[in-house]
C-alpha cells in the first residue's frame, strides 16, 4: 500500500469497519478484496453495467464510480446486508420462481436497483408500471435471461407488496 | 484495482480547493465522479491529486433569485430531478433530467460536474445553451460569469481555467410565454445520446419567437442551428428541417448521415412540443 493511504471508518451492513485504504481503491474493490463481501460484482468498471450497485447512505450508487476513501463516515449496504436483513427476501424468491437469473452475475445489482424503485414507489403509495420498472433497471445489464423474466419478478413483488401492505 | 496511484484530499472550503489547484499542477476536482472515476479506471486520466469538493457546504442549493433559477454546482442530478422549484421554473431541465444516466448515477453525479465535463453528447450543456444560461466560475481572483454560448469552447474544453471551480449555474425562470421541448435518441435509456435536442422559445400569438434549438451528440460542443430556428419561428417546420445546418461526424453509435436524419426527426418532435400550450 502506498504512503498515500488513508484511514477510513464507515458502517458496512450495520457493522463498524475501520480500514486503511489506498485512495485509488474503488468502493466495490474495497468491499470485495478488503472485506470479502463478494456479492457486489465487478463488471465494466466504468458505470455502464450496474453489477456493482450498492447502497450508500440509503441511495443506490455504482460501487465502481465511488472511491472507498469517499465513504469515510458513510453507511454502506451490500447485497449481503440486504439479504441478511430480509429486506429483499420476496424479491429473491420471485427471481428464483420466475427464472429471472441464470448465471446470477447481474442479480445482486438488479435486486438492489429493483428494491430502490419499490421502496420509492411504496413511499408514494404507487405501483410501478412495467415501463417504469424497465426504465429503472435500464442501468443494469443482464446477459443471460434477458429482461422479461426480471421485469415479471419485480412487477409481481410490487403488486404483492401493494396488496400485502408490506 | 485499475486507476494509477494518486493522492486524495478532502476539502471543506472553496478557498482551500482553489489553493490546492494552484499548488498542484496535475490535480483534478472530484465532485460526483461519475465521469472522472470511469476515466481513472480506464487510465484515460492519471492525476497526481484528487481534490474532493463534496464536503464544501453551500454549493448544492437550488434557489429562485429574482427572475432566475440558480443551481449549485454540487446539486446531485437526483436532487434536481425531484425539485419542485425546477419543475415549476425550469421545465426544460426537468424534462432532461430523467435522460441523464441511470438512477444510481444520478444519485452521485452533480449538475456542475456535467457542465464542467462538457461531454458533447450530454443533455445539460445543451439545455444551458438553449436557455441562454450562465455559468458562475470561482477562481483565485474571485467570481466571474460566463454565458453558456461562450463557455463550451471545444471537445471537453470550456472557459474554466486550471485554477477555477465551477460554482453555480443560472437560467432564466420560465414565464407564462415560455415554451420548451426536449427529445433524444439513445440505444438504451440513460445512455449518452446518439442525437438529442433541447429547445426553448417564447409564445408569440399563435407563433413562436426567440427560438433556440441546441443539439447534442452532433459535434464537439452543443450546437445551435440558427437557420432552422428562424424557419421554426416563422412556423415552417419542413423548412426548419431542410435548413438544419449541422455537420455531424461518424461515431461509434451512428454515421453522420444517420445522425443528420435523426436530427430532423427530433426537430419535428420538439417543434410539436414547442407549439403545444404549456399546461
Amino acid at each position: 500500500m502506498s504512503d498515500r493511504a488513508l484511514d477510513i471508518s464507515l458502517m458496512v451492513n450495520g457493522e463498524r469497519v475501520q480500514e486503511r485504504v489506498d485512495p485509488r481503491k474503488t468502493l466495490v474493490d474495497f468491499l470485495r478484496e478488503d472485506l470479502s463481501l463478494t456479492g457486489s460484482h465487478v463488471g465494466c468498471e466504468h458505470g455502464v453495467c450496474g453489477a456493482c450497485t450498492v447502497r450508500v447512505d440509503g441511495e443506490i450508487v455504482r460501487g465502481c464510480l465511488m472511491l472507498a476513501v469517499q465513504c469515510d463516515g458513510a453507511a454502506v449496504e451490500t447485497i449481503e446486508g440486504l439479504s441478511d436483513s430480509g429486506e429483499v427476501a420476496d424479491l429473491q424468491a420471485a427471481f428464483e420462481q420466475r427464472n429471472a437469473l441464470q448465471c446470477g452475475f447481474c442479480t445482486p445489482g438488479m435486486i438492489a436497483a429493483a428494491q430502490d424503485l419499490l421502496k420509492r414507489a411504496k413511499a408514494k403509495k404507487s405501483v410501478p408500471s412495467r415501463e417504469e420498472i424497465r426504465e429503472h433497471i435500464s442501468g443494469n445489464y443482464c446477459r443471460c435471461t434477458g429482461y422479461h423474466a426480471i421485469v415479471d419478478a419485480v412487477e409481481a413483488v410490487a403488486q404483492q407488496r401493494a396488496e400485502g401492505g408490506k | 484495482m485499475k486507476p494509477a496511484p494518486f493522492a486524495y484530499k478532502k476539502t471543506r472550503t472553496l478557498k482551500e480547493a482553489i489553493a490546492l489547484l494552484g499548488k498542484h499542477k496535475d490535480a483534478r476536482l472530484l465532485a460526483g465522479g461519475q465521469s472522472l472515476i470511469a476515466t481513472l479506471n480506464m487510465r484515460l486520466s492519471a492525476p497526481d491529486l484528487l481534490i474532493d469538493i463534496n464536503g464544501i457546504k453551500g454549493l448544492d442549493g437550488i434557489i429562485k433569485k429574482g427572475s432566475s433559477i440558480e443551481i449549485g454546482a454540487l446539486a446531485r442530478h437526483t436532487q434536481v430531478e425531484r425539485s419542485e422549484l425546477i419543475a415549476r421554473h425550469a421545465p426544460l431541465i426537468a424534462l432532461a433530467m430523467p435522460h441523464i444516466g441511470h438512477a444510481a448515477i444520478r444519485n452521485r453525479g452533480t449538475f456542475g460536474g456535467s457542465i464542467a465535463f462538457a461531454d458533447p453528447a450530454a443533455e445539460l450543456p445543451a439545455c444551458l445553451l438553449a436557455l441562454d444560461g450562465e455559468i458562475e466560475i470561482t477562481g483565485p481572483k474571485g467570481k466571474r460569469k460566463v454565458k453558456a454560448e461562450k463557455f463550451f469552447k471545444g471537445l471537453f474544453e470550456t472557459a474554466l481555467g486550471p485554477r477555477d471551480v465551477l460554482t453555480a449555474i443560472r437560467v432564466p425562470a420560465a414565464t407564462k410565454d415560455t415554451r420548451v421541448g426536449f427529445a433524444e435518441l439513445a440505444r438504451r435509456h440513460g445512455d449518452y445520446a446518439i442525437v438529442g435536442l433541447a429547445a426553448s422559445a417564447r409564445a408569440n400569438g399563435k407563433g413562436l419567437s426567440d427560438v433556440r434549438l441546441a443539439y447534442f451528440g452532433v459535434g464537439n460542443t452543443p450546437v445551435r442551428v440558427k437557420k432552422a430556428e428562424a424557419a421554426l419561428a416563422s412556423g415552417d417546420v419542413d423548412g426548419a428541417v431542410k435548413a438544419l445546418d449541422l455537420d455531424p461526424h461518424d461515431d461509434v453509435q451512428a454515421t453522420a448521415k444517420v445522425k443528420k436524419h435523426l436530427a430532423g426527426v427530433l426537430l419535428r418532435r420538439v417543434a410539436a412540443q414547442l407549439m403545444e400550450a404549456r399546461s
